[in-house]
């Protein structure tokens, strides 16, 4: 990788801590220890259930949240800024620095999750007295999430090359929505007859699929994720990463900065 | 006094005061009651619209209406309610979203089917629920169990009860008493018995507090009413023998008949009234004591 990919990567990431982004940790401290302490005085035998759940559920909430709004930033900021200019001055290909801005969001956001990760375990572990053979189904359910986040950061970094902040927002977000709802799409395309049935199958297969790679539920109750699965959610996730990085890279490439 | 610290002071101590009064307003206006009440919100979601707005997080979600229906059933139960009209699709609505959700079936028919104060008297609610989770998680035996209870306990429907265990003892791993209780119910057997064998299967089967509380106490309850039917037996042939009620235990204890004034299972001793029945002298530490109150 080329060295000044790396730099703006690491730029990138050294910007996000500046800005607080990892504050975010604090609030989910707070809710897991709430959750592990008090939803066994107001519920009955879902304590486990309730730290898988939860924490997943805001593992995800709390890393798209942070991928869609630093996301639509990362390019329009630096325009703003002025700061483009001096790094596309030097011998910096735009490629590089969309490649860079991606994977240092992606490298926040994983180091957030793996904070993340330690408060779900060790509400785990509060609420279960130890561990468990089947806690290990919850780390494939954050990589599978992880490998989400990457999906959703190229996604804003790809309306960010072109729109907005604020209608990268909306556009980033609303794919978002559209693609937790991608298997409703896929069951309205299997009902409907003619062109229709097409279009709605090709918007299926065009809208990134989250729905396919949430596993929380599964994991939360002990149920084994194959490795085959893992697999095939992990090549789609990268293949649909590296297409909507590429939109953005040829987007970025023709825009005109002046 | 600098003037920034002025200011500060001022900010701080209207800050205090504004949130101790939109308290205040907050509370005024929930005594108007002009807000909506959640009973009424409840009734707009549908199984399956909560599961589309849940965005994927459909786990998390039926672990917040499990938890609903848990507070409403209790809410309800304190104040000794003959009415549980959103029970049933709170708890349809959390298996819904999570059919894996079994600890909702197991306690969710048992909310159900009891008889109020104790339930809320839908048994068939209960057997369709329970019927449900276990098309959902075929292989879990206590969901048998628990659907052959309710035809037992509730229905007294000895046939679909034997049914019921006869069902589950076939799955792996089942419990070995169902396949005894799933005969003892095709011959009709003696109930007592059959409660306490149910009753310690909940308790053996479960590392749950809560349900081994339960089970423990209902344990108890039916200990007491098996010593009451036997002393009461004993107090009947005095009786026949010697033409009059005894006063107390310590008669029948002079005639042979007992050993010692007898104790109930917390060691309390059972107390005999002058029209002959025997009662607890704490009917408050047996919750579900149906005898000797």
């Amino acid at each position: 990788m080329s060295s000044r990919i790396v730099h703006i990567a690491s730029n990138t990431f050294r910007e996000a801590v500046r800005d607080h982004v990892l504050y975010n940790l604090i609030a989910f401290a707070l809710l897991m220890s709430g959750a592990a302490i008090l939803v066994g005085q107001i519920s009955i035998g879902i304590e486990r259930l309730v730290v898988v759940n939860l924490g997943l559920a805001a593992v995800s909430l709390f890393g798209v949240v942070i991928a869609i709004f630093i996301g639509i930033g990362l390019v329009s900021k630096e325009i703003e800024k002025r700061t483009l200019y001096t790094v596309l001055s030097r011998p910096v290909e735009r490629w590089e620095f969309i490649v860079g801005k991606f994977l240092g969001l992606a490298g926040t956001l994983v180091v957030n999750t793996a904070f993340m990760a330690i408060g779900v375990f060790a509400a785990l572990l509060y609420v279960s007295r130890a561990f468990d053979r089947a806690d290990v189904w919850v780390l494939v359910a954050l990589y599978l999430i992880v490998l989400q986040f990457l999906m959703i950061t190229a996604i804003a970094l790809l309306f960010s090359s072109f729109s907005s902040p604020l209608l990268s927002a909306v556009f980033a977000f609303s794919l978002f929505v559209v693609g937790s709802f991608a298997e409703d799409l896929r069951g309205f395309a299997a009902m409907v007859p003619g062109l229709s049935r097409w279009l709605a199958m090709g918007a299926a297969y065009l809208v990134p699929n989250f729905s396919s790679l949430n596993v929380i539920t599964s994991v939360a109750h002990e149920q084994p994720i194959t490795r085959q699965f893992i697999l095939s959610g992990s090549l789609y996730a990268l293949l649909y990463t590296g297409m909507a990085l590429c939109g953005a890279v040829l987007i970025f490439e023709r825009r005109n900065l002046k | 006094m600098k003037p920034s610290s002025r200011i500060t002071l001022a900010a701080s101590v209207l800050l205090v005061l504004l949130l101790v009064a939109s308290a205040f307003a907050l509370h005024h206006l929930d005594q108007m009651g002009s807000r909506v009440q959640l009973d009424e919100a409840f009734y707009v979601m549908s199984p399956k619209l909560a599961q589309r707005l849940s965005l994927g997080y459909d786990g998390l979600l039926a672990d917040v209406y499990w938890t609903w229906a848990v507070q409403y059933f209790g809410a309800r139960h304190v104040a000794r309610a003959t009415h549980y009209e959103l029970l049933g699709p709170l708890l349809e609505i959390a298996t819904t979203l999570d059919p894996h959700l079994t600890i909702a079936y197991q306690f969710g028919g048992n909310f159900l089917a009891p008889s109020p104060p104790d339930g809320a008297g839908m048994p068939r609610q209960a057997i369709r629920l329970t019927e449900y989770g276990i098309r959902n998680n075929p292989s879990d035996w206590r969901l048998y169990y628990n659907l052959g209870f309710i035809y037992y306990m509730e229905l007294k429907d000895y046939a679909q009860a034997a049914d019921a265990f006869g069902r589950g003892a076939q799955v792996p791993g089942a419990h070995p008493f169902l396949r005894v209780m799933a005969a003892q119910m095709a011959q009709h057997a003696g109930e007592l018995q059959m409660a306490k064998m149910m009753w310690t299967i909940a308790y053996q089967s479960t590392q749950d507090r809560d349900i081994r509380e339960n089970a423990a106490s209902h344990l108890l309850a039916l200990q007491v009413e098996e010593d009451i039917t036997n002393l009461e037996k004993l107090v009947a042939l005095y009786r026949e023998r010697t033409g009059h009620r005894p006063s107390s235990f310590s008669e029948l204890e002079a005639s042979g008949m007992l050993r010692a004034v007898p104790l109930d299972p917390l060691g309390q001793p059972y107390k005999l009234t002058p029209e002959g029945q025997v009662v607890v002298q704490e009917p408050e530490r047996f919750p579900f004591l149906g005898k000797g109150l």
